[in-house]
């Protein structure tokens, strides 16, 4: 059986040109700095990266992976995860202060919604690279592409087995009834580690 | 003994740990511990029994996750059932000789609530009070409510437990590193929020261990006037050949918590990854402890979902702006339900650096009670400043109190009977800091005496009710000066006896002194500086403007107040007066862009944008403006998005400058000649989506180009369209949906409109959306952007 842990994760510096390509933005301009500087200044310190995760023996039966007991039927995910013995499943958010700026400026200021959007996918998207970083160093091994309910044939319902299996309130992850989560910077995968 | 006694004089030990005992003896992760209590009651009863044994006073049922949510109505109460159970039998069983006493637990309900998540606060309490209610048929001792990392969630549940027990309820939050629960709130805010509320004692459990803890332990010490909780875990957890294992052992935790406790924590106990040899040891070390007493810290304090704020150091600014009385575009606003007004207010004067807020939407015309609450509902997702609920409606001051994320201001009670009667339960069962006025049934007194008189009455009346002093702030009225000219030495006489012979704080809404003269301004902050003089606590007043501020920083520099002066040489600069903001940036002279508006709308300089439009006014046409300046700017900037010559973000910020100046337009036109409307066009995400950015950017572009929006928010049934669209025989309707789980209610919504409102066009759009969807489920057309949206409107209405 394994065991299932929280952990507080070290976000790495902001990728502003990550940060625009969310935005939309192909090209750069004197406003749109000036805009994504005020931005970064205002969110940098709401962000508190935090992970819930187990890693689990792996196998695959047809299009049915058995994770340590938990069965799920995917072709996709199955075929994500072939010539792996372990995997990772894991729930990452970077807090609900990046979701109170949204909701703020999404009413005051769209322009800068937009950017909080984005700033918020870049870090999500930056914290699950930190976190799979150090599984991948802890467990020698090299690691297949996050695989989240809702991709490919992998329906969004599996996000019910993922927070009870990891018990995600812990950090303060939930579930809505639409399958979404809040916060809304938040991410569930799985994650295939190579033999 | 009644635990409410035991609770009064003794040091209370809590139990240990319970999840982490039962998955040592092999629960499995995702399966429901709570369910244990019957498929396992010999196991629960000997853990329980395992604490009593320990030492402890109160253990706490098997029942964190036991919840509506999670179980059948059926199954909820055979749990709840078999829980109490097994604790009164462990209680029975053990050779303890201290007290023993059962504590239904009540933790997180897994959901969080709106606006962040999409739990309803009232379907939190229904949550709740199913719990409460079982743990009071199953006859438990008291309620613990413990691992909250939400305020609002945590008030929710405290108010189910008031409302259908008298037992008495412990409050514990799960705080993080940073020392705030995970939605922002502060020891200090949680203190004023649950003892406003009745909460029989306060603390922290979970998260960290007693070393992380003891800031949050120290800080709820030194502000709480009720007994302070401490339940630290093990310390972290990491993992050791394959187990979860925790990182201090029972001898150091005992000594921690054994520590704390010698500095006034009053209920102890531990969390995950402690057993009963951690209790054991705290017990033996705090033996022969006396406990610390409790004293009255008797702070008068409100707060915020983040923060409190404290009246009596530094005088406390609340924002007037909020309030139709006397404003046009407000009541505009107002009656047309346009709630972004009154954001943008809320937003303004914080920033203009106010510490608290007082919403009023009293109009004879609009249902006070929805749209206060509305309004506070709202005015939370956009600032953390406290509120000041300021109505004389009581339906509407409950509705906003119990939906209030903190503890609010209340504006306000008086000496009348009538007043007392209503108001003075809303504060008891909410919390409160309550504004009392110093007027009763024969009026307002003359003299500062009189007033005084009054004060005392409403002292005593409230602590009838059990409300104590430190929660009624005084305004003793302030009168018009050109009426009666000791009206202003009564009033500041009135403020420094409060203070010194009832040991009151006040606060006074200043501009009133100065009614009928002309510079209105002058008299009021020289009013101000007066009463600040006698020792006023607060006032409300109009941080616009720039004499009322200078008044307030100069006044703390001169007072002490202000270390260094830091505070008013950082404000000096905006002191002055007609600054002329510097056109920011770019190259291009205004030639190039046709005008200075023009350019300031396409560059999306909103303060620039303003204010030429506001010296335009003076001598041009507001509909020349509008139709030569502002909207030919916005053409250019959407073009260049059609032609991706620019992108999002700046098409929005050349659309809130351009907002900006029809704000000016707006508020020049107010009350007179209708702005330019281009047709009704009713804006809404659908059912069961929570997600309205896309919706929001949509709204701007659309009054932008002329239309009234009449825009529902997001989470919208079906039916409130369809009736709002009937109602306001709206042509256009606009639908967002961003997940594919919330397209068929966006189809359901257009069946629906087309049966009641044939004559409406929908247009839809949304992250899941395609032009192919949007014609299968049957609308009219199909937005990929917000320009989208408008090119839409234009071709319904006709250019």
């Amino acid at each position: 059986m394994s065991v299932i842990l929280t952990e507080s994760v070290i976000l790495p510096d902001f990728s502003r040109k990550e940060i625009l390509r969310y935005a939309g933005c192909l090209n750069t301009s004197e406003s749109i700095d000036a805009l994504l500087d005020k931005c970064i200044e205002r969110s940098r310190s709401c962000f508190a990266g935090k992970v819930c995760f187990g890693v689990f023996d792996l196998k695959i039966i047809g299009n049915v992976c058995d994770l340590g007991g938990m069965k799920i039927e995917s072709a996709d995910l199955s075929k994500n995860l072939a010539d792996c013995d372990k995997a990772v499943i894991f729930g990452a958010t970077v807090g609900v202060g990046i979701d109170r700026l949204i909701m703020k400026y999404s009413r005051i200021a769209p322009s800068e919604a937009v950017m909080y959007q984005a700033i918020g996918a870049e870090r999500i998207e930056s914290l699950c690279d930190a976190f799979c970083r150090k599984i991948g160093e802890e467990y020698g091994g090299t690691l297949k592409p996050r695989f989240s309910p809702g991709y490919g044939d992998l329906p969004l319902a599996v996000q019910r087995d993922i927070f009870s299996l990891l018990d995600c309130k812990k950090i303060g992850l939930s579930l809505n009834e639409s399958l979404l989560m809040s916060p809304t910077k938040s991410v569930t995968a799985f994650v295939g580690i190579h033999k | 003994m009644d635990f409410f006694r035991f609770l009064k004089d003794n040091i209370v030990c809590l139990d240990g740990g319970m999840g982490t005992l039962l998955q040592s003896r092999g629960l499995k992760p995702g399966e429901h511990p709570e369910k244990w209590n019957i498929t396992h009651p010999d196991i629960i009863t000997e853990i329980h029994k395992s604490y009593y044994d320990a030492g402890s006073n109160v253990v706490s049922t098997n029942t964190f996750g036991a919840n509506i949510l999670k179980f059948s109505e059926e199954e909820l109460d055979s749990i709840i059932k078999a829980a109490v159970s097994n604790a009164r039998s462990a209680a029975r069983c053990s050779v303890s000789q201290k007290e023993k006493f059962v504590a239904l637990d009540i933790g997180p309900s897994g959901k969080l609530l709106k606006p962040l998540g999409d739990l309803d606060f009232e379907d939190a309490v229904s949550v709740f009070a199913k719990t409460v209610k079982l743990g009071v048929k199953y006859g438990v001792d008291l309620i613990i409510i413990e691992t909250m990392n939400d305020s609002y969630e945590t008030k929710a549940a405290l108010l189910a437990a008031k409302e259908n027990s008298e037992l008495p309820v412990i409050v514990s939050n799960a705080y993080g590193e940073d020392g705030k629960l995970m939605t922002g709130a502060d020891p200090m805010a949680m203190v004023a929020l649950l003892e406003g509320m009745g909460a029989d004692a306060i603390g922290a459990n979970c998260s960290l261990g007693p070393k992380q803890l003891r800031g949050v332990a120290l800080s709820l010490i030194e502000n709480a006037s009720v007994p302070v909780v401490l339940k630290p875990n093990a310390g972290l957890p990491k993992v050791v050949e394959g187990k979860t294992v925790f990182d201090i052992t029972p001898d150091e935790f005992s000594d921690e918590v054994a520590d704390l406790v010698k500095s006034g924590v009053r209920v102890m106990g531990g969390c995950c990854g402690t057993t009963p040899e951690y209790i054991k040891l705290l017990n033996e070390k705090t033996e022969g402890f006396t406990p610390v007493p409790l004293t009255d810290k008797n702070l008068t304090v409100v707060s915020s979902y983040s923060h409190a704020v404290k009246f009596g150091d530094s005088p406390i600014l609340i924002g007037e702006r909020i309030n139709p009385t006397g404003k046009k575009r407000f009541k505009a606003a107002l009656l047309e339900n346009d709630m972004d007004y009154i954001l943008n207010e809320g937003v303004n004067q914080q920033e203009k650096g106010v510490h608290v807020l007082d919403v009023n939407v009293g109009l004879p015309e609009i249902d006070e009670a929805e749209v206060l609450k509305k309004a506070v509902c709202e005015l939370q997702t956009v600032t953390d400043l406290p509120l000041q609920i300021d109505t004389a409606d009581a339906v509407a001051m409950e509705g906003a109190l119990r939906r209030y994320n903190g503890k609010a201001m209340i504006n306000s009670v008086n000496g009348k009977s009538e007043s007392m009667d209503k108001v003075f339960p809303l504060v008891k069962k909410y919390g409160g800091l309550v504004v009392a006025l110093t007027l009763d049934e024969s009026g307002i007194p003359s003299t500062s005496e009189g007033r005084l008189a009054i004060a005392r009455k409403i002292l005593d009346r409230a602590a009838e009710y059990g409300i104590s002093k430190k929660d009624i702030i005084f305004d003793p009225l302030a009168l018009t000066v050109s009426a009666d000219n000791k009206a202003a030495s009564e009033t500041a006489d009135a403020v420094r006896r409060i203070k010194n012979e009832l040991g009151c704080h006040t606060s006074l809404g200043v501009s009133n002194v100065s009614f009928g003269l002309p510079n209105r301004d002058a008299i009021n902050s020289v009013f101000f500086a007066m009463c600040l003089n006698s020792g006023l606590s607060a006032a409300i007043m109009n941080p616009y403007s720039s004499e009322m501020m200078k008044t307030y920083y100069a006044f703390r520099a001169l007072n002490g107040l202000d270390e260094n002066c830091a505070d008013y040489i950082a404000k000096a600069d905006s002191f002055a007066v007609g600054v002329i903001l510097p056109a920011p940036g770019g190259e291009r002279s205004s030639e190039e862009y046709g005008s200075e508006l023009k350019k300031a709308v396409i560059k999306g300089f909103k303060e620039r944008a303003s204010e030429i439009t506001r010296d335009m006014l003076c001598n041009t046409d507001p509909l020349e403006i509008v139709n030569d300046e502002i909207i030919p700017a916005l053409n250019t900037v959407g073009k260049g998005f059609e032609e991706k010559k620019v992108y999002l973000p700046q098409l929005l910020m050349s659309a809130e400058a351009a907002k900006c100046a029809f704000e000016e337009v707006k508020a020049f036109m107010a009350g007179g000649q209708k702005a330019s409307n281009r047709g009704s066009f009713v804006l809404a995400t659908v059912y069961g989506d929570i997600h309205d950015i896309g919706k929001n950017i949509v709204k701007l572009l659309l009054e932008n180009y002329g239309f009234n929006v009449i825009d529902l928010g997001k989470d919208v049934p079906p039916t409130a369209i369809a009736d709002k669209v009937l109602e306001t025989k709206a042509p256009m309707v606009g639908l967002s949906a961003l997940m594919t789980t919330t397209v068929p209610a966006m189809e359901e919504t257009i069946k629906l409109l087309r049966e009641k409102a044939p004559f409406c066009k929908i247009i839809v759009g949304g992250a899941v959306l395609t032009r192919d969807y949007a014609e299968k489920i049957g609308a009219d057309g199909y937005a990929k952007d917000a320009m989208d949206g408008v090119r839409f409107a234009e071709s319904v209405v006709g250019k």
